[in-house]
């Protein structure tokens, strides 16, 4: 769905890229000039075995070094739950991006709402198998969480889509009605906003 | 850099290679060092490996640390029982491919391999220079291998790499000469010393200075400064290891003895040790040599040669792709120096990868086999090739 949405030969920064699948495969076929950051040492080697450009370090201070538009996408899978300061890290992105896209495993689906109401206990769910003491997940957020949240920093949603995967399988299927209630992620394109 | 030499286990080497020498800057044409000075006529030495392709597009230069020489790998006699310093990583199918890369290492400026410096023969007074020898700069050793590689009738590098240094070069390579580099592998190394790394030099070049034999340099007609430039050894050899790296190897184990002798013996594994390669080093390198090299490391200072005090000024002359590595446990050259070369790389919009690969030994880790470092530089190397 995320390489669907970048058109060929455009420039790719993925954070948090692990072993570079994304990357590799925009690289390979769709002529992306790609970068990627990752933490992990043995990923980086991955990445950089397999021919790409990648910086080890922390994303969010990373990020800062970067002129501003030096991407025309910028790609935060899965993570957006475990940064910080959210808020910061988005607004960077639009910096040097011209456009983000982002996912994130969304809290409000119904099984997470069904777990919490009948067993009082912080859901365990295959998209979010963590236990609440050993979770990286520091920010617990919505579909709809995420739509309030681009009103109040300033950021515009250019396309969405919500998906729905059933146990661990990699890709799910797109809904369209009930979102927030039936979608294990969300994946948004955004971009600065024209208002602030 | 210390001496790890070691045969490949594999037993795969470029096989047996030939030291040259190319001569250049006959007066007047000297080379106009930063200094100020003029030196000519000169002499590097160089060895080649692999073939240089009809685009002449795949030469890579590799650029040694203080006590390096041009023999990188390979053999120069079927019955030599060591082969050049980074055998281990150049030859072929190895990290740096020499099926597929013509490589050239020379030795720099001012050293004693038979590159000219200040054991040389002054030509205007036919004994060696001693102190009389200009002192160096790394853009000058810079300077020297570009003629060589003019010589060689190559116009752009595929990539510069090397360590610590060497490492230096590199830089001063993708900044002094942008047109002329393709990418650059930047190991272990800094943009300019710390205070620290002045300081364990200084230390050095007085242990050599305080010998007798020194004889303000001039010596090559008497006894050489031995003991000083042994002792010069060993204290750059602990600023290449690490606490880890030294608790491991040596811990307090005792040498060749169960208790303490209660004599100056050298009682424990790491005195001996440094003792030993101390007393290796003076076999094969010159005392003077060695304060010109250290010099030339400790005024280097990318930023303020080439950025008017600002590295990030410094690097937007480069068009360069970079690979940068650090190691963990290296305190001469820590990883924060080497982000900072990344910072400055990145500011710039330059395309820069970087790795801080997790290893104990100490600075000289990118000597060693390290499986991950040879990975990287292969990938590395087969992308900037696609890409040119």
């Amino acid at each position: 769905m995320v390489a669907s949405w970048i058109e060929p030969g455009s420039r790719v920064l993925d954070l948090g890229c692990g072993e570079g699948d994304l990357l590799y495969y925009l690289t390979t076929h769709k002529g992306v000039e790609g970068k990627g950051i990752e933490q992990d040492e043995s990923k980086v080697v991955r990445c950089i075995e397999r021919g790409l450009s990648v910086l080890q370090g922390d994303m969010n201070e990373e990020i800062e070094d970067f002129p501003e538009r030096t991407f025309d996408y910028i790609v935060l899978s899965q993570t957006l739950q475990q940064v910080y300061e959210p808020d910061r890290l988005i607004r960077s992105i639009l910096r040097i991006g011209q456009n983000g896209i982002v996912s994130f495993p969304n809290f409000s689906h119904w099984r997470i709402r069904l777990q919490l109401l009948l067993t009082g206990k912080a859901p365990v769910t295959p998209q979010l198998p963590y236990q609440w003491y050993d979770t990286p997940n520091i920010r617990v957020m919505t579909i709809n969480d995420f739509i309030h949240f681009s009103k109040q920093v300033g950021f515009e949603i250019v396309k969405s889509a919500a998906i729905n995967t059933q146990g661990q399988e990699k890709w799910g299927r797109t809904i369209t009605t009930m979102t927030n209630l039936r979608a294990t992620y969300g994946i948004f394109q955004i971009k600065q906003g024209t208002s602030k | 850099m210390s001496e790890y030499i070691e045969n490949d286990p594999q037993g795969i080497s470029v096989g047996v290679v030939e030291k040259k020498f190319f001569t250049f800057a006959e007066a007047p044409d000297t080379l106009k060092l930063e200094c100020g000075a003029s030196l000519g006529p000169l002499t590097l030495a160089f060895e080649t490996y692999g073939t240089l392709n009809p685009a002449r597009d795949n030469a890579v230069l590799i650029t040694h640390a203080l006590s390096g020489d041009s023999h990188a790998a390979g053999y120069y006699a079927s019955e030599d029982k060591k082969p050049g310093w980074w055998d281990i990583m150049v030859g072929p199918g190895k990290g740096i491919d020499t099926n597929r890369y013509f490589v050239i290492c020379s030795n720099i400026l001012g050293s004693c391999m038979g590159t000219t410096g200040p054991s040389s023969l002054n030509s205007q007074t036919n004994r060696p220079y001693g102190l009389d020898f200009p002192v160096v700069t790394i853009g000058d050793m810079v300077s020297a291998q570009k003629r060589l590689l003019d010589h060689l009738g190559i116009e752009k590098i595929l990539a510069v790499i090397g360590g610590s240094i060497g490492g230096m070069q590199v830089l001063e390579w993708a900044i002094r000469f942008p047109e002329r580099v393709h990418s650059a592998i930047p190991l272990a190394t800094t943009t300019k010393h710390s205070a620290l790394a002045i300081a364990f030099n200084e230390v050095a070049r007085q242990a050599i200075m305080a010998d007798p034999n020194w004889n303000g340099g001039n010596y090559y007609s008497g006894p050489n400064p031995s003991l000083g430039l042994a002792v010069a050894r060993m204290i750059g050899h602990i600023t290449y290891l690490s606490d880890e790296s030294m608790r491991l190897k040596f811990g307090r184990r005792l040498q060749d003895r169960n208790d303490f002798s209660y004599n100056f013996d050298a009682d424990f594994q790491v005195a001996s040790y440094l003792r030993y390669q101390g007393t290796k080093f003076v076999e094969r390198f010159d005392a003077n040599s060695f304060l010109y090299i250290t010099k030339a490391a400790d005024y280097f200072d990318l930023g303020l040669q080439h950025g008017n005090g600002s590295t990030v000024e410094a690097f937007s002359k480069t068009q360069a792709r970079f690979l940068v590595i650090s190691f963990t446990s290296d305190w001469l050259y820590p990883t924060y120096q080497s982000k900072k070369i990344v910072k400055a790389l990145t500011k710039n919009g330059k395309d820069v990868s970087f790795c801080e690969i997790e290893a104990q030994w100490g600075h000289d880790a990118f000597l060693l086999p390290i499986e991950r470092l040879s990975e990287m530089i292969r990938g590395f190397l087969d992308r900037v090739h696609r890409h040119i």
